[in-house]
């Protein structure tokens, strides 16, 4: 079959799947990438603006400090949101049912707010009641809260996701209920939620920028800093949705080589 | 093995799946359940399991009284192979890792002679190619015949069959019967659930006919498929048997 040229662009369906033209996948991103950069390239021309990157250069240390704060930041608060998570996944689940309903509180409170409250009631009324001075803490333990209820529901999906035949099974054989957890459901489990748990890191990092507002000197508060010195305001915000994404990309890609990987097994 | 089962009923949520089954066995190695579907057989046969606790009536195994303790129970459950009609193999687990899980969490091997144990096992079944493959990777009749050495490993009393075969094409539907009259042979005492009722009559010492949660005939096998004394069983067996 002779490809009319306008065939490049298009993927055609064969069967239920789908068939991509040679160079297809890489003509389709460039004519993309083409598209997004002809509009912001006629945006900012048409933009009245003296940019100064030179101010916004001496200050590049602020940038990298910020930058490595939120990285800590977000991974300390990663690593605490997993305990939590899983915390308020089995309490859920726990046959103590005031344990239980204290989990179902936590998530529906801490979904059902805006996380800038949270932040604040945490830092000004929680942390400061409980003498814990330390803003990076506070700031690090509020962001694993938040995530934590996020993370609880993708765990509970998880465990849900194993089938009641299987669980069955696992009584069939003599398994206590604890080895039930530990060589049926955990070892599935883990395998499905490390996609959304890739997705779910990805909103914490940029959920992080709002602890600008209890003056943690991470990425955004640093930028606002240096925008306040040098009057640069676009010098000053460009770099930094570049540093978000040179963190949460990677993560991206990650978890959708993930969920290829899991499809696979499944 | 010695069945004594006392008026047993099982409810769920309001559905009676049985209704007062009472039963005395003194020697069948191989009781075969037939039946209408939802007439109770698979129940019955989860009860035996020790997977099911009903809300009435005794049962009693070779003498012994099945006691409803969750420890007891577990102890019980460890004592049978049960089989059932979706094979229920763990996904993440290979061939041989199934079979070598209980075996290892459940019945105190060590690690290396439960894999050789396994893996003769399975060479006995012309499974050892699979022995590295997870269960997506083997067609249905492999995973069942996976499923029943799982079973058959643990050296039950007993094993317990949930319509072992109604998932499978013709083909594969052989090769797992083939195995249980294999099995059968060896002189492995078995309860079976089947709508195979060929396969039923050619295995089977005792034979239980249940319908709406009771036992309706009870007798040999030659003897229920030959004379059905009841309207039921005559109705059941004229429509399973006229294709």
């Amino acid at each position: 079959m002779t490809l009319r040229w306008p065939d490049i662009f298009f993927a055609r369906s064969k069967g239920n799947g789908e068939e991509l033209p040679p160079f297809g996948r890489a003509v389709g991103v460039v004519t993309a990438l083409l598209f997004l950069s002809l509009v912001f390239s006629f945006a900012f021309y048409r933009l009245q603006y003296g940019w100064d990157w030179g101010a916004v250069y001496r200050y590049r240390r602020m940038f990298l400090a910020g930058w490595l704060v939120t990285l800590a930041i977000s991974g300390a608060s990663l690593m605490a949101s997993l305990v939590i998570g899983l915390g308020a996944a089995l309490a859920q689940r726990s046959s103590f049912l005031p344990l239980r309903y204290l989990g179902k509180l936590y998530i529906e409170l801490i979904r059902g707010t805006p996380l800038l409250v949270q932040i604040l009631v945490f830092f000004y009324v929680v942390a400061d009641a409980f003498g814990i001075g330390n803003r990076y803490l506070v700031g690090a333990l509020t962001l694993a809260l938040f995530a934590g209820a996020y993370i609880s529901e993708i765990i509970r999906a998880g465990i849900e996701s194993v089938g009641e035949s299987q669980l069955e099974s696992a009584r069939a054989i003599g398994l206590t209920r604890r080895q039930t957890y530990r060589f049926v459901i955990y070892p599935q489990v883990m395998r499905r939620i490390l996609p959304p748990l890739a997705g779910q890191f990805a909103s914490l990092i940029k959920d992080s920028s709002l602890l600008s507002i209890i003056a943690v000197n991470e990425f955004t508060l640093n930028a606002q800093q240096v925008n306040a010195f040098t009057y640069s305001t676009m010098e000053s915000y460009l770099p930094l949705a570049v540093g978000y994404l040179a963190l949460t990309l990677p993560i991206s890609l990650l978890s959708r080589y993930l969920e290829g990987r899991y499809h696979y097994a499944s | 093995m010695r069945l004594r089962l006392a008026g047993v009923v099982k409810r769920y949520n309001g559905q009676t799946a049985l209704d007062g089954v009472s039963l005395q066995l003194s020697d069948a190695r191989s009781l075969v359940l037939i039946g209408p579907s939802g007439g109770g057989k698979s129940t019955l046969l989860r009860v035996l399991a020790g997977l099911e606790m009903p809300d009435q009536g005794s049962v009693e195994i070779d003498g012994e009284p099945l006691i409803y303790s969750e420890p007891n129970l577990l102890r019980h459950r460890r004592g049978i192979g049960t089989v059932f009609q979706s094979f229920n193999l763990f996904p993440h687990l290979t061939a041989l890792e199934n079979v070598t899980l209980p075996l290892i969490q459940a019945h105190g091997y060590e690690k290396g002679p439960a894999r050789e144990y396994a893996m003769e096992l399975l060479k006995r079944f012309q499974l050892e190619a699979h022995a590295g493959k997870k269960p997506f990777e083997l067609s249905g009749g492999q995973q069942q015949r996976v499923a029943i050495v799982r079973a058959v490993a643990v050296k039950p009393r007993f094993l317990l069959f949930d319509e072992p075969t109604s998932a499978l094409d013709p083909e594969m539907t052989a090769e797992v019967l083939d195995i249980i009259a294999e099995l059968r042979g060896e002189g492995r005492e078995l309860v079976l659930v089947t709508h195979e009722m060929g396969f039923a009559r050619r295995v089977a010492d005792h034979c239980l006919f249940l319908s709406a949660g009771k036992i309706v005939e009870s007798g040999p096998a030659q003897q229920l498929f030959s004379e059905p004394q009841t309207a039921e069983l005559q109705g059941f067996l004229g429509r399973v048997l006229k294709y």
